[in-house]
């Protein structure tokens, strides 16, 4: 795969959150690329079976792109928070840095990274979600203690998007939560285990937090516990497929 | 309860002893079962963690002697926080004789998850089905008769709140006592359950004399739970090695930690119960529900979490107001108010005892009474919770999450309990920042003192105008001691429950159990605080102490040189620094003291810490970061007094 045909499923990634349908208009003004190139490219990521693509109804990611596209997504953001963070570049800077080098990120040193910087959750800017890690671990604590080979663990075998990303009134099952063993155990506690169904019962504006409704109770989850918790990709949510 | 407790006060000498334990889940009815059991008048609100400290009372009921225990809420035995590790020890080492794990009916799956660790520790136990009420106002009918036999011990449904079914509680209780231990386990349902099984097997047969059953540690083990790990590893190196083949194996089989496996089986044998004990029927909307809709409401969400606090205050600065100037003038026919500096020593102290009486009276109950009694009300509704979601990214600003407004707003009463409250926050960095804030929140002392000085004397914008510079001052500080201690905020995680009425025998037994601490505790040291300085006046010993303070006081802050005893008698109550004034200068202050003066004096009065609150800050935090944040509230008040009088001066002339 190239390096751009991976920066157009990423800003695929972004524009298509929230259940969006993106436009050709808007992909060519985000990666600063004429409309014509951009339609000639969606074509291909459409034949790639990468997007659903249709000349007037837009372009959504498939289960395919988005995977892909996550997967550039988080190694973006990670390397924005290693230079941002470790190497004190600042954040002006930080997103092209990390635009040029996330196509030569391998996933160890993924994952080293993330070990180091203690499995974040935002960009720099204290922004954007950085996705889950697609490694097939069930726990952070499971990959830390893992030793160096990753061909054993796989990839993690569905979608997921993080509490925060969710709209009232949609239900998902818990598929993963992001973090050291203390905010799992405390979530646990509370019900929310691996594969509990959850609904979002309200969501509060200015990144409050958001009430889900889990086995029978009402439980308020700040924004940060809600970015790391990580539910199956409900069916409507995000770029279809 | 009430009559049991009489009847039986006669022959309790020779009673047997028992010791009944409360546990449970936050918010579920201990505290309320707790009252009713014991008469005592432990905090009840509807809001979760209010009992942070297990708390024992008496009951003595068909020739029984018992000591009930309540303990605070948690969601399970690991060792997660301080609550839960206190629990398990309380549980394992001081061996209540029975424990009644209250279950909120409305929240049975939850609630189960902790049910199904109690039998796993196979305790004496009876299960208190509580708020049935609320159950039922949900379209939820249980079972309890087959919860009952699922779970092999006793299933007592109650209201507590009315007080229905308690008498059949304690009694199942007591019939519990004596029995041997009910050791039958509810299985899990797979592979967790086999090596359950093979662990504690090996542990009965190595005999290792633990405190805990055999089954529960077994548990542990396979959770991989520290604490246990560590003793039994002190015991038997081949039941730990037992104990790793087996959860390496379970990790695998299950492709997640063992403690994610086991808990995720408990939940599933919780939810498998409830499948069999419960049906739900749906039921419109309720009021409840509405009222959670408007209060966590875009738009109107903020409002209410506004006027909530807004109400809180204003509430008890007009009522306040109101009641003080009527009780001042029913007791103005007593006349000595005015202080009395000459004459024998003896008159000046009798006149002191009376003052500091009657300005207790007069000045403290009129504005500290309604703000309990609005206070209890909130609590009792579950509207701070909402206030603690819809302020969550407000209080994220400074630092804290929001949670900590729940504490913040007790602390408009009293920092004291506010403090205690800070438990509910998840680390110590958050409950140190938050007892940090609440050192600053305008307690009704604070109030007391800007309406007696302030208000009165110089105008009620100013009194206002106070306000806003202390909560602004709270801001400013606590960003800047967030920035100071190191660490990372951790998330909100809170339960909410449904808005209910609050009940009106909960708000004025709450009242007044506080407000009877407040004259217990408090009155004495008003009257001896202000018999104290008029003594000590008449005596003539104020100039050392105030001279000596000059150069702070007159020099800096550019009060009168009597400020300095006013300060130091402010330290042992705030509202001190107003009777003192009152005290030494006759009921017309104004007349004594230029508006710049009365608003430093204020000023400086709010923002420094009393006793009171250093000694629970110690209590709570050890003497080291209780002196920082003392030194820290002193040193703030000198400069903003300071600056403040200079800066009022170029105002005021
Ligand atoms: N309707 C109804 N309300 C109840 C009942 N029992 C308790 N309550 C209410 O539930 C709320 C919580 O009661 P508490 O006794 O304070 O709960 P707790 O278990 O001690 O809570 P923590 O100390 O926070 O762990 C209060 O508002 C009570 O008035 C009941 O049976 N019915
Ligand atoms: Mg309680």
């Amino acid at each position: 795969m190239s390096a751009s045909t991976e920066e157009y499923l990423e800003a695929l990634y972004t524009l298509t959150q929230d259940n969006k349908t993106a436009t050709t208009s808007k992909i060519s003004k985000r990666l600063n690329i004429t409309p014509a190139s951009v339609t000639e490219m969606l074509r291909k990521l459409a034949d790639g079976g990468y997007v659903n693509y249709s000349r007037y109804q837009g372009v959504t990611l498939t289960a395919k792109g988005y995977e892909m596209a996550e997967k550039m997504t988080r190694k973006h953001r990670l390397l924005e928070r290693f230079l941002h963070d470790v190497l004190k570049i600042g954040n002006d800077r930080v997103h092209k840095e990390a635009c040029e080098m996330e196509h030569a990120l391998s996933d160890t040193t993924e994952r080293a990274i993330c070990q180091t910087l203690k499995s974040p959750y935002k960009c720099p800017d204290d922004k954007k979600v950085i996705p889950a890690c697609n490694l097939g671990f069930s726990s952070c604590e499971e990959c830390k203690q893992w030793g160096d080979g990753l061909e054993k663990v796989g990839p993690r075998k569905t979608n997921v998007v993080s509490l925060a990303a969710l709209k009232e009134k949609q239900e998902a099952k818990i598929a993963f939560i992001r973090g050291d063993n203390k905010a799992l155990r405390r979530l646990l506690d509370m019900g929310l285990t691996p594969g509990t169904k959850v609904t979002i019962s309200r969501v509060a504006p200015l990144k409050g937090p958001v009430e889900i409704a889990v086995r029978g109770s009402h439980l308020a989850l700040g924004e940060k516990i809600a970015c790391n918790v990580f539910v199956e990709k409900p069916i409507n949510a995000g770029g279809g497929g | 309860m009430k009559e049991g407790r009489h009847r039986h006060r006669r022959g309790h000498q020779n009673g047997r002893r028992l010791t009944i334990a409360l546990a449970g889940n936050a918010n579920v009815g201990k505290s309320v079962i707790f009252n009713q059991l014991t008469g005592s008048q432990q905090i009840i609100g509807n809001w979760p963690g209010k009992t942070v400290e297990r708390a024992e009372g008496s009951l003595h009921i068909d020739g029984y002697d018992i000591t009930i225990v309540d303990l605070p809420g948690i969601y399970s035995l690991s060792t997660y926080s301080m609550e839960e590790l206190v629990t398990r020890e309380y549980i394992a080492h001081e061996k209540p004789d029975v424990i009644i794990n209250v279950v909120g009916a409305a929240v049975l799956e939850r609630n189960l998850f902790f049910t199904l660790q109690l039998i796993e520790m196979e305790v004496p136990l009876v299960i208190c089905l509580n708020q049935m009420d609320i159950a039922e106002d949900k379209g939820i009918t249980i079972d309890s008769q087959k919860l009952q036999e699922i779970l092999g011990r006793s299933v007592v449904t109650t209201v507590a709140s009315t007080g229905k079914g308690i008498r059949e509680l304690i009694e199942k209780a007591i019939g519990v006592v004596g029995r041997p231990v009910q050791r039958q386990p509810v299985a899990f349902r797979n592979d967790i359950e086999e090596d359950t099984k093979e662990l504690s097997g090996m542990i009965e047969a190595e005999q290792l004399q633990l405190e805990y059953a055999s089954r529960w540690v077994a548990i542990k083990l396979l959770e991989g739970d520290p604490t246990i790990k560590k003793l039994v590893g002190s015991k038997s190196t081949s039941v730990i090695r037992a104990a790793e083949t087996l959860s390496n194996r379970l990790e695998e089989l299950h492709q997640e930690p063992g403690f994610v496996a086991v808990a995720s089986e408990r939940y599933a044998l919780a939810n498998q119960i409830v499948h069999d004990v419960q049906t739900q029927k749906t039921v419109k909307l309720s009021l409840s529900d509405r009222l959670d809709r408007l209060a966590t409401h875009k738009v109107f969400g903020y409002i209410v979490s506004l006027g909530v606090i807004g109400l809180l205050l204003i509430w008890t600065f007009t009522i306040g107001t109101l009641l003080s100037n009527l009780f001042s003038k029913a007791f103005s026919f007593f006349q000595p108010v005015d202080p009395k500096l000459s004459g024998t020593l003896l008159s000046a102290l009798w006149n002191g005892v009376f003052g500091g009486f009657v300005a207790g009276v007069t000045l403290v109950v009129p504005y500290v009474v309604p703000f309990y009694i609005m206070l209890a009300i909130m609590e009792d509704s579950g509207i701070l919770t909402r206030v603690a979601f819809m302020t969550d990214s407000a209080m994220h600003q400074i630092g804290l999450h929001g949670k900590a407004i729940i504490p913040l707003i007790l602390g408009l009463g009293c920092n004291v309990p506010a403090i205690c409250s800070t438990r509910i926050m998840g680390t110590r960095r958050e409950r140190l920042l938050a007892a940090f804030a609440i050192t600053f929140a305008p307690c009704a002392a604070r109030t007391i003192i800007i309406m007696g000085l302030v208000a009165a004397f110089v105008g009620i914008w100013w009194a206002l105008a106070l306000y806003v510079i202390d909560i602004l001052l709270l801001v400013v500080v606590v960003k800047i001691a967030v920035k100071a201690v190191p660490g990372e905020l951790t998330g909100l995680i809170m339960e909410m429950h449904s808005f209910k009425r609050p009940s009106l025998s909960v708000v004025t037994r709450q009242t007044w159990a506080r407000t009877k601490s407040l004259i217990t505790l408090v009155f004495p040291i008003y009257m001896a605080g202000t018999a104290i300085v008029q003594g000590v006046y008449a005596l003539g010993w104020f100039g050392p102490v105030n001279k000596a303070l000059s150069f702070l006081t007159v020099g800096w802050l550019r009060l009168p040189v009597v400020a300095g005893v006013l300060l130091i008698f402010g330290a042992v109550r705030k509202e001190l620094i107003l009777l003192m004034a009152v005290a030494i200068f006759g009921s017309n202050i104004a007349g004594s003291l230029t508006p710049v003066q009365l608003i430093v004096l204020a000023l400086v009065g709010t923002i420094y810490p009393c006793l009171a609150t250093v000694g629970v800050l110690t209590k709570e935090f050890g003497w080291k970061a209780a002196w920082a944040i003392i030194g820290a509230n002193t040193a703030i008040a000198i400069v903003v007094g300071g600056v403040a009088a200079r800066a009022l001066a170029l105002i005021f002339h």
